[in-house]
């Protein structure tokens, strides 16, 4: 195998489990695991092309972190009481090649203790191996800030001695929706025009879904999660046709992916099994109500409607209220719509894109042709797209 | 936290003609654009910039006056325009770098402002 080939299939399938394994070895000290691991790829690279690519490239790399892990430990006088403890657990039993602690991982990098808006991007760069900048763009963030923003929650994770374990039964929900909330996060940055760098994120936060039910296979949530990633992604294609934006009532159904679709009614089967309803099946669900146009030939929007009802008794997300007013207006005429619209407090709608679109339309359903172009203008200027302000653009021309 | 928001776009894309349908296009995106910041009431200040062509350089050389036509050094991108806003921090102010017309096909810099000494 060529090395950088290796190297690759090293990052994109074994850097988190290997990192899930050395972090807990090295005192929870993430960014020393961090390190390690770095210094071992650097050794790989050195040492690979003269001595050859080593059957196993993984456990080579892994050995050669925990080598280096030992090394630090021993250099580090400050740490020299805990160093036996530390040396001990590296040493003993190599990290065996089933042995998957990514779970915990998952867990410690979305603590409650650590800051909501750092939880995701935490979880990109250390079970993913996504560098700190390619995160960084994505939230739109300085690179800078974001570097400091994930060194002080690895720092924080150390201090407080956060325990790399799958939390005790009471905490359960709680954590559980933490590590959904950031993949979920993570998922929803890259849903974005296709032209944005964000876009492969959304992969990235795929395969964390996916690992998330391979890892816990009887949370429903968790496949509600999935199905609801799968969904909006089997739609992608066809909501950014040729360079323009098509919203979901106009899309053509041909254009839909089936395979992601059937995954995901799969996910969403398993999911109702449990009996326990939650947050990400109802948001699946109500994608999975927009995919059935595909065979009945309409939109089922007073289920929709009804699902986004359930769906605030969970979350009162403002994405969860546009979508809700959208669904309203369909199903029982524009007026309604805009009432519920108005009911979001004007601050937190005051920079929220699909709110202004949202209301634009409704208005526009109202013929209440000024205040609806006022709206538009608004919807445009908060767009990030070109293509979504070339579609708000175009309806506005249609006022007349 | 002020910030200014300097918005450069690439030669081609800015319209010669204000009467093609391209034109109309490019002067929406920039008037909704206006009008979300003036209306999220962030707005300090700002104008848009005549063309590159217009400029006139000055410059101090050895003691000596040198005044050139057009920029200092040709760049594929034209400052055309900037915005003072007034934000809590970078993150806000970067979200609406990113809104700008500008940041799709050219790019928009943001820089704070330097505080009153």
């Amino acid at each position: 195998m060529p090395i950088h080939a290796a190297i690759e299939s090293f990052m994109r399938e074994s850097y988190g489990q290997a990192l899930a394994w050395l972090a807990p070895r090295a005192g929870g000290d993430i960014a020393a695991a961090e390190d390690a691991l770095s210094e071992g790829l650097l050794a790989a690279l050195r040492q690979w092309p003269e001595e050859g690519v080593p059957k196993e490239p993984a456990a080579w790399l892994i050995t050669a972190a925990k080598r280096r892990l030992i090394d630090a430990q021993r250099r580090d006088a400050t740490r020299e009481k805990h160093a036996d403890e530390l040396r001990a657990a590296l040493e003993s039993p190599a990290m065996p090649a089933a042995q998957d602690e990514r779970l915990p991982l998952l867990f410690v990098c979305t603590h409650p203790a650590i800051d909501e808006a750092v939880r995701a991007p935490l979880m990109l760069q250390v079970v993913l191996g996504l560098d700190a900048e390619r995160i960084a763009s994505a939230y739109l963030i300085s690179p800078a800030t974001m570097s400091q923003r994930l060194v002080r929650a690895k720092a924080r994770i150390k201090e407080l001695g956060i325990r790399f374990a799958v939390p005790s039964v009471e905490h359960w929900p709680e954590r559980v929706e933490s590590v959904l909330a950031a993949i979920y996060a993570a998922y929803t940055l890259g849903r974005g025009d296709p032209a944005d760098d964000s876009r492969d994120l959304t992969t990235e936060a795929i395969s964390l879904a996916r690992l998330l039910v391979t890892l816990l296979p009887e949370e429903p949530e968790a496949h509600g999660l999935l199905a609801l990633c799968l969904h909006c992604e089997a739609r992608h294609a066809a909501q950014w046709a040729d360079g323009r934006y098509i919203p979901l009532p106009e899309q053509e159904v041909q254009r839909w992916q089936a395979a992601l679709q059937q995954e995901a009614e799969q996910h969403l089967h398993l999911a109702s099994q449990h009996q326990r309803l939650g947050r990400y099946q109802l948001e699946a669900a109500i994608q999975s109500v927009h995919a059935s146009r595909q065979f009945s030939g309409h939109t089922n929007w007073p289920a929709i409607a009804c699902l986004y009802q359930g769906l605030l008794t969970h979350t009162s997300a403002l994405g969860a209220q546009v979508g809700h007013a959208i669904a309203q207006s369909h199903a029982h005429g524009a007026s309604i719509g805009l009432e519920l619209l108005e009911a979001v407090p004007k601050e937190r709608a005051q920079s929220h894109q699909p709110w202004w679109a949202a209301r634009a339309d409704f208005l526009a359903r109202l013929h209440r042709t000024d205040e609806a172009r006022a709206a538009y203008q608004m919807a445009i200027g908060l767009s990030e797209s070109p293509a979504v302000r070339e579609f708000l653009r175009q309806r506005c021309a249609t006022l007349g | 936290m002020k910030y200014v928001l300097f918005f450069n776009e690439p030669a081609a894309a800015i319209p010669q003609d204000n009467t093609t349908p391209a034109a109309q296009a490019y002067w929406g995106a920039w008037g909704a654009y206006v009008t979300a910041l003036a209306q999220s009431g962030i707005m300090v200040s700002g104008e848009g910039l005549m063309p590159p062509t217009m400029t006139t350089t000055v410059m101090m050389r050895d003691g000596k006056r040198v005044v050139q036509d057009g920029p200092y050094a040709e760049s594929k991108d034209i400052l055309g325009g900037f915005f003072v806003i007034e934000v809590p921090d970078l993150d806000v102010a970067l979200e609406w770098a990113a809104r700008s017309p500008a940041s799709s096909v050219g790019h928009t810099e943001v820089r704070p402002v330097l505080p009153p000494m």
